[in-house]
């Protein structure tokens, strides 16, 4: 898959976790999972889960053009 | 033995942020943005301390003693999700625009994105504005914590006093490289006292498996979302984190990076520390249902205290304190600060008020206009804590949804060419508008949504001003292509 390839499924699948955030077929479920409450432990790995797909598309889709600004700082002040 | 351990530990924070002044170069741009040398690491506790005052611990603890563990997806797995996704979407281009054009506040930013003078003043009081109640929420927390822990023998005054001048003192002299490490510091007390604080407190409660059953059999509708949370609002409170898109003082932060790639690490590592801090101040607001389980109101934001001076013996009630202490003042100084950073240089140093003279004797003059502001505006926000009586959780809320509400006005500029100066200004009108409308009609409603339909009163101004900016942008003239040009070099890129 090329470079544009996979930054467009990352893109797709950040607005898929928007979707999978809101888990309404846990709403009214009291059963506890690794000893929490279902509905904590789901966001808890929901959170974990975003902490991967944050190091993805630090990897792959990464703006990686800013770099070149690196060296071309000027000095603090105001320029307006 | 409390106070003593508490006295101590701010003593740590003092001594951590006046070293930092070893480094200081004596440069305003040093004073305001650490001359934009930051690493990864400090990045990471700077921001995300910031970012957890006493909002997430005390605050989410409250809340969720009142409406249990859907408080956890409603802004901890949320802020998880989105703020990181700011980060790396936003955070990085306004980084790197400011490292190019020397910009050391949001308000220069947009002044020179936008060319327009009348554009800066008008946000700078929005921002200022809204920055305010945040403020006392940090204040307020830090009284409420020593009274608390102290059992009432120290009136909450004193806590929100000694919080003031610690704070005061660090940021004066270190500027944003004291308040950097002194957040690290901080945020590394807060996360660790806050895990220390739920195993010790779960094993005083019986353990976590006998405590959690005691709650269910009294309160099970704290075990689920089910009528305590409505679909709507979660789906809607996704977009209170896009405050911090829009907060000063996590601007100053995102300057204070040394390359753009200082930034893959907090955002990789934020949604981890989300959960270390968050799954604690959730849980023990739920189980703190078996000893107090008739808190309402602002006494609900205390209930994390109060457990801590039951069942904690005084040598860890007053570590537990210092943690919380340590989540306000990281907040708290780097709040501070940008309101300092905003006055002199948006103000002061805009107006031509720093004189004349040489470089070393300007800088002398705006980092003494920095000092004095940091000065003025935390006497200003004690004077007004010692007379705020409200929820912190709800204080915060409010202020969350101006800044969220204001967020797309930072993605059009970042990402849209074509946005205008009129269209930003009419967009920042209209959320004035209709935040004060909702203000003044949910304030006083605790979980207020609009209509009592579960979407939040940020939904509406958040698609109200992404409305104004896109409509009137597109009736206004396009802006100068050579102005707007130098904020998009990576051309087609994009």
């Amino acid at each position: 898959m090329s470079g544009g390839g996979l930054r467009s499924v990352l893109y797709l699948v950040l607005v898929a976790f928007f979707v999978l955030h809101n888990d309404l077929w846990l709403w009214n479920n009291g059963q506890l999972l690794l000893g929490f409450p279902i509905g904590l432990t789901y966001h808890a790995l929901f959170c974990l889960a975003t902490a991967i797909l944050m190091a993805l598309l630090v990897r792959y889709a990464w703006p990686s053009h800013l770099s070149e600004d690196d060296g071309e700082a000027q000095t603090a002040g105001d320029r307006s | 033995m409390t106070l003593l351990v508490i006295g101590l530990y701010l003593v740590g924070v003092l001594t951590v942020g006046l070293l930092s002044h070893r480094l200081f170069r004596g440069t305003g741009e040093d004073y305001f943005v650490a001359t934009r040398s930051i690493g990864p690491f400090v990045l990471l506790m700077s921001l995300f301390g910031t970012n957890m005052t006493a909002f997430s611990i005390l605050g989410a603890s409250g809340e969720a003693h009142r409406i249990g563990i859907g408080v956890f997806s409603l802004m901890a797995s949320a802020s998880a999700l989105v703020i990181p996704t700011i980060f790396f979407f936003v955070g990085t281009r306004l980084w790197s625009a400011g490292k190019r054009m020397g910009f050391l506040t949001q308000v220069q930013y947009f002044r020179a994105r936008f060319q327009s003078d009348a554009l800066g003043m008008l946000l700078f009081v929005v921002l200022v504005a809204l920055t305010i109640p945040y403020l006392l929420i940090g204040v307020l927390g830090g009284g409420l914590t020593l009274t608390q822990i102290t059992g009432g023998d120290v009136p909450s005054w004193v806590g929100g006093l000694v919080i003031s001048v610690v704070v005061v003192s660090y940021v004066t002299y270190g500027g944003l490289r004291g308040t950097a490490w002194a957040n690290t510091f901080q945020t590394l007390v807060f996360m660790t006292l806050g895990a220390v604080a739920f195993v010790y407190l779960v094993n005083q409660l019986g353990g976590l498996s006998s405590a959690l059953s005691r709650v269910a059999d009294a309160r099970p509708d704290l075990m689920v979302r089910g009528d305590n949370i409505q679909p709507l609002k979660l789906l809607t409170y996704l977009l209170i984190p896009c405050s911090a898109g829009m907060f000063p003082h996590l601007f100053m932060h995102w300057l204070s990076a040394r390359r753009v790639e200082t930034f893959r690490f907090p955002i990789i590592a934020y949604p981890i520390c989300m959960v270390i801090v968050w799954i604690p101040s959730v849980m023990l607001g739920v189980l703190g249902h078996i000893d107090f389980p008739d808190l309402q109101g602002p006494a609900a934001s205390g209930v994390l205290v109060k457990m801590i001076h039951l069942h904690a013996p005084d040598l860890l009630a007053g570590l537990l304190g210092a943690g919380v202490f340590a989540a306000v003042m990281s907040s708290l100084d780097s709040q501070v600060l940008a309101l300092s950073t905003m006055f002199t240089q948006d103000i002061v140093r805009h107006r031509g008020w720093l004189g004349g003279g040489n470089r070393e004797e300007v800088d002398r003059r705006q980092i003494l206009a920095g000092r004095l502001f940091v000065i003025s505006v935390v006497a200003i926000t004690y004077g007004l804590s010692l007379f705020a009586n409200t929820s912190i959780f709800g204080l915060a809320i409010w202020s969350f949804t101006g800044f969220a509400s204001l967020f797309p006005i930072v993605v059009a500029a970042v990402f849209w060419r074509r946005s205008t100066r009129h269209g930003v200004m009419a967009a920042i009108v209209t959320v004035v508008a209709l935040w004060i409308y909702f203000f003044v009609d949910g304030w006083q409603v605790p979980g207020y949504t609009v209509g009592g339909s579960g979407v939040m009163p940020v939904a509406v101004i958040f698609l109200a001003c992404s409305a104004a900016i896109v409509l009137v942008s597109l009736l206004t003239a396009p802006p100068d292509a050579k102005a707007v040009a130098r904020f998009f070099p990576d051309g087609a890129r994009r």
